[in-house]
This record gives C-alpha cells, sequence and structure tokens, in this order.
C-alpha cells in the first residue's frame, strides 16, 4: 500500500471535519487514513505530545523543527516506545508555538545545538508510558482486574492471563477519564522495540512526490509575493528611492519601505524581482563602507598581540613553554562562511487587526513569536506560528530577519505576504560563521611529549546578539568562541587559552557545529604538528594523550581499526585522522586523500561515533554523512570575502559547494552505548576538516593552516 | 498567451514571455513540487523534463514552452511509485529534502536514456544538482537500485 500524504491545505480541510483544529499534518503512514473519518473523534489527550483517536489514530505533535535531521521520525520512536504503540497508526504534526513546548536545554522553543533527542528524551518517554497507563487503568477498570494483570503491545491492552484485549482506540474514550499518574517507570533499555531500531523516516513520501510544504511553498488566499531590495553593505541604510518605474511593472502592487530595505510586493516572484531591478535607489553605505577582508585580518592580527578572557588555565603554560626542549609555533586563520541552505530564506505571514499568522521555515518559534508581538503591538496569544518543513536549517533559520520582513510587510499592505530571498539575497545577508585568526604554540619534553599548549583565539561573539534569550556573557566569554579549543581532551599538563573578543560589524551567527568547526580544525591540526615535531605516529600520539578521555579514544581507536591505520595505500595516497567531541557526542573521522590535477581528492572517511544511547541509528548515519559533506564543503571551498563593507560571493558559482562526483565513500561505525544521548546534528561536522588537512600534510608534508584548503 | 502540456495536462500561461518556466510552474499553476533554489542554473532544484529532457526550469524562458510536454516532480508517476520514488525511500535518501525533486527528475532523465549506469554515468548526470544535506551516497545507491542493479 501506498502511505499517504496530507498537504496542508487538505489537511485543514479534513482537519476541521475531525475537529482537530489548524494543525500542520505532514504525513501518514500506512494504508488506513484513520482520524480523518467524520465517525472518529479524538477523546484521549493525555498531554501536549500526543492523541489517541477511536480509530487508533495516533498524533504524536513534534515541537522540534524538521530541517533534515530526522526529528519528524525520532521523536515519535521516543514516545511510541514507551506507549507500546501501533507504530502504523502514527500521524505526526508540527507543534504550535506555546510555552509547553519549549526546547529544555534552552528555555526557548527552539531546534538547534543538536539538542532535540537530548531534550526531549525523558519527556517524551513519560509522556507515552504515562498514556500508557491510562490505557492500561482503562482496560482494567473495565475488566475488574488489576492493571498489574494487564500489559500491552503494538497498540493492544492484553489481559495477562486472559484472553481479553482491547485497542487503544476501543479504550480512548476510557482512557480520557483516567487520572494522569504522578510517576511512572521507564523500560529498561533491553526491552525497546523501537528506541535504537533504524525505523525508516515518516516524512519521505512527500519529500520524493513534491507534495512535502516547505516555507517556499505556502500559499493562502490573496497572498502576495515580495522581494526586498538590501544596501549591499553591512549597516547601510536606504537615502532615498524611486519606485515609478518598479510600479510600472506589471503585477508589481506595492513598493514598500521597510527596516530593512525597499520591499517589492507582486502577483508572483518573478514580477516581483523585475520591479526590485527597476528601482532606483541610493544608499548610505554606513560605517562599514571600507572594511574589507584585509582590514579585518590586520585587526585581528593587531589584537593577538594583546591577553583575551581565560577560557582554560591548567597549570604554568608559559613558564613550561619557556622551558620546554622544543617549541612548535603556528598561526591559523579561517574565513566567514555562509549557511547557503538549499531552500533561501523565506517566510508568510497575515497581520489583521487582532491577529498575525505566521507561517515559516524557523528553527526558533518562541523568537518568531516575540518579534511578531513587538512589531504589531499585539499580545504574544495573538501571534501564530505555523512551522513548515526546512529546506535545511544549519543555524541560519534560528534568525529572525526573515520573519520580520513578512510581518513588517504585511502590516504595511494589509495583506498576506510571503517574502522570498534569491540566492543572492541569501549568501549576501547572512549572519556569518565567524572569522578567526589564532595563535598557537606548544611545547615537547625531551622525550617529545608534550607539555604545554597555548592557544589564543581572535575573533567576534555570537552570543553577544542573543544577551535577550541567553544573558550576558558570563565573565565575558563567549563560549561559542573557544568551544573545541579551550576543552581539547589531552592530558597535557599546562594549557592556556584566552578569547580577544574582535567585533568587526559582519554579522555573525550559528552555522552547523558553532565553535566547534573551526576550532576542532584549529586544535586537531596543531596536535598533528606536535606529532610530528616529536616524531610520532598522529594516531598513537593523541592515543597515549587521551588515557583520561575514554570516549575519545573509543571512537580514535575505532575509527584506526575500521581504517585499518598504519596499513598499506596505494602510491598518491595518505591518511589523516581527527577526533572531537561536540554536542554531547565524540566523533573520530579517519580521511583518505590524494591529489588528483593538483586538487584534493577525499576517497574515503571512515567515521565513528559515540552519542551515548542511541534512537536510530540509520538516521545517525545520515547525519554523519551530512555533516561530513557540510564540512568538507567548508574546508576545500567554503570562503565569504568582504569588498567594501559587502559581502564579494553571490551564488553556488562563486560559493561553490561539494558536489555529487566530489562524494567520498563514508562509512559510519556507532558505538553501542547506554550513556545519556548526545547530538548528531552536528557533530559529524568538526573532525573532518581536520582530518582531510592532516591527510594532505601527510601526504605532501605541506601543512595548511588556513581554509579554505586551495592547493 | 503561451499553450503547452504540464503532466499530461493541456494549460495556458498568461504570464510574460520572458517569465521562467520555473515561475509558471509554482505561481501560476500552483505545483509547488519544483523547487527555486539559485535562478541561475547552478542547483539543479527546478530540474523538469521538456520533451523528455532534463532542462533546469529556471533558466526556460516561458516563450520557448509553447506547444511542448513539461513534466513535473507531480508527474512523475501517479501514485508515488516510479522505480526511482521506491529506491528513495528504500535508501532513506531526503534528508531536508528540498533539492530531492530535482534529483529525482535528473535521475529519472538518466535511467531513460541509460537504464543501467555506471558511476561515471550518475556523476556526468547527477553532479549538476546539488544537496547542501550531503545525500550523495544514497543518492548513488538508489539509482543503481532503481536500476535494477542493488545497492
Amino acid at each position: 500500500m501506498t502511505p499517504i500524504d496530507l498537504n496542508r491545505r487538505e489537511f485543514v480541510r479534513t482537519g476541521l471535519v475531525a475537529g482537530a483544529g489548524l494543525t500542520l499534518a505532514i504525513h501518514l503512514p500506512g494504508c488506513a487514513r484513520p482520524g480523518d473519518g467524520a465517525m472518529a473523534t479524538t477523546p484521549f489527550k493525555p498531554n501536549a505530545w500526543l492523541r489517541i483517536s477511536t480509530d487508533g489514530a495516533t498524533t504524536v505533535v513534534v515541537d522540534k523543527s524538521e530541517m533534515g535531521q530526522g526529528v519528524l521520525t525520532s521523536l515519535p520512536q521516543m514516545i511510541m516506545e514507551e506507549l507500546d504503540g501501533d507504530w502504523s497508526m502514527v500521524r505526526i504534526e508540527h507543534a504550535p508555538v506555546g510555552p509547553e513546548y519549549v526546547n529544555l536545554a534552552y528555555g526557548i522553543q527552539a531546534t538547534g545545538g543538536s539538542s532535540s533527542v537530548r531534550s526531549s528524551m525523558q519527556a517524551l518517554r513519560e509522556a507515552g508510558a504515562k498514556a500508557r497507563a491510562m490505557l492500561v487503568s482503562a482496560a482494567a477498570q473495565e475488566w475488574g482486574v488489576e492493571p498489574s494483570a494487564c500489559h500491552t503491545e503494538n497498540g493492544y491492552v492484553i489481559e495477562t492471563t486472559g484472553r481479553r484485549r482491547k485497542s487503544y482506540g476501543d479504550l480512548a474514550e476510557a482512557a480520557a477519564a483516567m487520572p494522569v499518574p504522578e510517576a511512572v517507570s521507564l523500560k529498561d533499555p533491553k526491552d525497546f522495540k523501537l528506541i535504537g531500531k533504524p525505523i525508516k523516516r515518516l516524512d519521505l513520501a512527500g519529500k520524493v512526490t513534491g507534495r512535502a510544504e516547505f516555507g517556499i511553498d505556502v500559499q493562502e488566499p490573496g497572498m502576495l509575493v515580495a522581494v526586498v531590495a538590501r544596501c549591499p553593505t553591512f549597516g547601510g541604510s536606504v537615502k532615498a528611492y524611486e519606485d515609478l518605474a518598479a510600479l510600472a511593472v506589471p503585477g508589481v502592487r506595492h513598493v514598500v519601505q521597510i527596516d530593512s530595505g525597499i520591499a517589492v510586493v507582486a502577483d508572483g516572484y518573478w514580477p516581483a524581482m523585475q520591479g526590485r531591478q527597476a528601482l532606483e535607489i541610493t544608499w548610505d553605505r554606513g560605517a562599514m563602507a571600507e572594511v574589507s577582508s584585509e582590514s579585518i585580518a590586520a585587526t585581528f592580527a593587531s589584537l593577538a598581540g594583546r591577553s583575551g578572557v581565560v577560557a582554560r588555565d591548567d597549570g604554568d603554560a608559559k613558564g613550561a613553554l619557556s622551558r620546554a626542549a622544543r617549541r612548535i609555533e603556528a598561526e591559523y586563520e579561517v574565513p566567514y562562511l555562509a549557511h547557503a541552505t538549499m531552500e533561501p530564506m523565506n517566510c508568510a505571514a497575515s497581520v489583521t487587526a487582532d491577529q498575525c499568522t505566521v507561517w515559516a521555515p524557523t528553527q526558533f518559534q518562541s523568537g518568531a513569536r516575540t518579534v511578531g508581538a513587538q512589531i504589531t503591538g499585539l499580545p504574544e496569544e495573538a501571534i501564530e506560528v505555523h512551522t513548515t518543513l526546512l529546506g535545511g536549517g544549519f543555524g541560519r533559520r534560528f534568525e529572525q530577519d526573515f520573519v520580520m520582513e513578512a510581518i513588517q510587510l504585511s502590516q504595511e499592505i494589509s495583506a498576506p505576504v510571503k517574502v522570498i530571498w534569491s540566492r543572492e539575497d541569501d549568501v549576501g545577508h547572512d549572519f556569518y560563521r565567524p572569522a578567526t585568526y589564532n595563535r598557537l604554540a606548544g611545547g615537547l619534553d625531551a622525550s617529545g611529549n608534550p607539555v604545554a599548549w597555548t592557544h589564543r583565539v581572535v575573533g567576534p561573539s555570537i552570543m553577544t546578539r542573543f544577551a535577550a534569550a541567553f544573558g550576558p556573557l558570563p565573565n565575558g566569554l563567549d563560549s561559542t568562541s573557544v568551544e573545541g579549543a579551550a576543552d581539547i581532551p589531552y592530558g597535557i599538563p599546562n594549557i592556556h587559552c584566552d578569547w580577544v573578543q574582535a567585533d568587526v560589524g559582519v554579522p555573525v551567527g550559528f552555522w552547523r557545529s558553532v565553535g566547534h568547526s573551526q576550532n576542532a580544525f584549529i586544535s586537531e591540526c596543531f596536535i598533528d604538528e606536535l606529532a610530528g615535531a616529536a616524531g610520532r605516529d598522529p594516531y598513537e600520539f593523541r592515543r597515549a594523550l587521551l588515557a583520561e578521555a575514554p570516549r575519545h579514544r573509543g571512537v580514535l581507536e575505532l575509527a584506526a581499526a575500521k581504517a585499518g591505520w598504519g596499513t598499506q595505500l596505494p602510491a598518491g595516497r595518505a591518511r589523516g585522522i581527527a577526533v572531537a567531541e561536540s554536542f554531547g557526542s565524540y566523533v573520530a573521522e579517519v580521511a583518505e586523500v590524494s591529489l588528483e590535477d593538483g586538487k584534493v581528492r577525499v576517497h574515503r572517511v571512515i567515521c565513528a561515533i559515540d552519542c551515548g544511547q542511541h534512537v536510530n541509528p540509520d538516521i545517525i548515519a545520515a547525519q554523519m554523512e551530512s555533516g561530513i559533506v557540510f564540512g568538507l564543503t567548508a574546508a576545500l571551498y567554503g570562503k565569504i570575502s568582504i569588498e567594501n563593507g559587502s559581502v564579494q560571493q553571490g551564488n553556488f558559482d562563486d560559493y561553490p559547494v561539494l558536489r555529487l562526483s566530489e562524494m567520498p565513500e563514508v562509512e559510519v561505525h556507532i558505538v553501542q552505548s547506554t550513556e545519556p544521548p548526545g547530538g548528531v546534528g552536528e557533530p559529524g561536522t568538526p573532525p573532518i576538516a581536520p582530518a582531510v588537512v592532516n591527510a594532505l600534510a601527510a601526504l605532501t608534508g605541506r601543512r595548511v593552516r588556513t581554509l579554505p584548503i586551495g592547493v | 498567451m503561451t499553450a503547452f502540456e504540464i503532466n499530461g495536462r493541456r494549460v495556458e500561461s498568461m504570464s510574460a514571455p520572458d517569465t521562467p518556466l520555473l515561475w509558471v510552474i509554482r505561481d501560476d499553476l500552483g505545483l509547488t513540487g519544483t523547487k527555486f533554489g539559485c535562478g541561475i542554473g547552478q542547483c539543479g532544484s527546478c530540474t523538469v523534463h521538456l520533451d523528455g529532457a532534463a532542462v533546469r526550469s529556471c533558466q526556460i524562458p516561458l516563450s520557448l514552452v509553447e506547444g511542448k510536454r513539461v513534466t513535473t516532480i507531480e508527474g512523475l508517476s501517479d501514485n508515488g511509485d516510479h522505480p526511482l520514488q521506491l529506491a528513495w525511500i528504500e535508501e532513506q535518501v531526503p534528508q531536508c529534502g528540498y533539492c530531492q525533486s530535482g534529483q529525482l527528475m535528473s535521475a529519472a532523465a538518466l535511467l531513460r536514456d541509460t537504464p543501467r549506469p555506471t558511476d561515471d554515468d550518475i556523476d556526468n548526470a547527477m553532479s549538476g544538482n546539488l544537496c547542501r544535506c550531503g545525500t550523495y551516497q544514497r543518492i548513488r545507491r538508489a539509482v543503481h537500485r532503481a536500476a535494477g542493479g542493488g545497492a
């Protein structure tokens, strides 16, 4: 049987019939279509995440945004595990915005920091277990037996020693009348039927038929399309503009100035773009008009002479360095990077006198509600946020800039409107992965053992901008600037790491794996440099320093073993290795590289991950493949450069991403573990750049210290 | 006015003749499975079939489509059961899914011309379709699977 997909409009129709309200149903696996018949009702709503209808349809409300990382499957797996529900009866819905859906890791309703499984495992398992207990109570009461005389299986309560059994759908009404248990015991992991299994994703049927609805696909009655002309220079503003020619373009309805620039509103994207091209705008280019990548690099280098905020200070690194038998010094630099999600930024909004409705591919629903209330002056309860599927997120969709544009515009023109960014808008007006400049020094004793490590990071702060959501920087330190640098796992007695804040006006934000994305490259390449200076094998050198870091060591050993570390490779190939912890998971990667016509070719990547108790191994493997490609793109090609305060890149022709023909063979090995779950969306990214650069150094003897590699 | 056939249905568009086919498909006809990714023919998200050939619909002006036959992802199969769609699910290819309509349309054109493609054939046909989630390894496996070669 073919899975049935409901697109949003279909669901609104059927949903209203079923009395389920305005919710977004994404996909309904299985051959039946439970819950949409006029006869079925949904009496059992034990908590914010779960509803069971009289026909057995089991709706799981997913409060994390689906941006490819698989939450529409992995979160239902956790709740259905404890419910003992029938997986074929699951239907999924995106949660509305509301306090019950706050991400427990952050205190806001948001998806990021590889937190989805980690932050909700306990709550979702308890929600499923409590609902199960209520269903059991209902059956036991009806049968006149103790709940302990019943067990559950695949959507049924069963009388253990008798013959009676009743489906969850048939029990839904009675279960709703049962008290919600205060406490409930959870399954022993050895009894798991869903958690830890490679369950197929629930969101794919719509994604292979074109029916899946992303933000850019939202269409409401009377909805217009807008594009915005923004000042190419960061911090610039509109001085004057002429819109006569733009308004003369057929299909253009309005030209409106909003905070971010001049918006052209039309019947569709194409007339809106034609209108935008016909605008004549004089910009006040502001204070950044002379800023360039060169001036930023000079600023960073000059600031590197100052001492920064101390992030780690073990022993006496300065003294140990001065006494070391050998001293190795290096400078590392990384560039700004754009996210370039495949779906360019977009958002739809409809603002009326008493209601503001937002349809957004967003990672931060409560943030969208907050800006909605600020812009419209309406109370927060009047701001409704519908989360669509996200065509990639990677941290970019944590921002509210595109949401604010849609709300402002809808309010201005009193009509529903969808703002769509061109790719050039997207690359040129991002919140970039910070560029940083780094000075490192390492000291070896006479036997080649490292005795001192110092690392000064110079770069901008991401978190300063989010003080409203996350509070001020603790002790003046932005932990995202030094993650992966200050917390290196190696047993070196004297370690000093500090950070010099260098905000130069280029907007910066969260980019897949955040500080780890650059700091793993720097730390894991510099440890390779120390191994080289000591004349030791880089794997053995690391391994010897990880006695106190068993999980790092575990994945390092696993990756090395699976990669055949130390065995002969074909001529012209070399291996490199790197290991990093991020977001609660430990990942080691071994890359095999060669040079083909002077270009780096990565043939194979062996990845080992320890993410504790895991939920869906195939999704984890997919996320490792994904993180590796993302990091490899950055290592090989990623560079945003600045000239006259503007970004020089605009599209995939000058901001290239890895292509299928360049895809290495990726092999993922997952460590079996009962440790608490770690993240999986980001941790695959940090080790790949250093693994490749280390392999290149082994191959050529030349050490790359500035990304992208550019041979 | 431009008349053409889309997914077996005859349609007429009043849009300006220079309007890219992509926006006629999305905004005029409401078929949103075909995606906008770059607007310059660099990413492949907007791939459709024009008289059977895979093209980037963002680069085809409406005027060139007069009298022609267009197939979008919505017309690839009646029930989502094209061998490639089934293989895409079997290999669990999509992540965010945004580029996958274009990937599938490129792969479908490849398989029609080359029913048993080699890895090089797949490289040549599919390297113009970008995927930021990095699903390439699974795409390769799924194309082989759909071609009957297993995974």
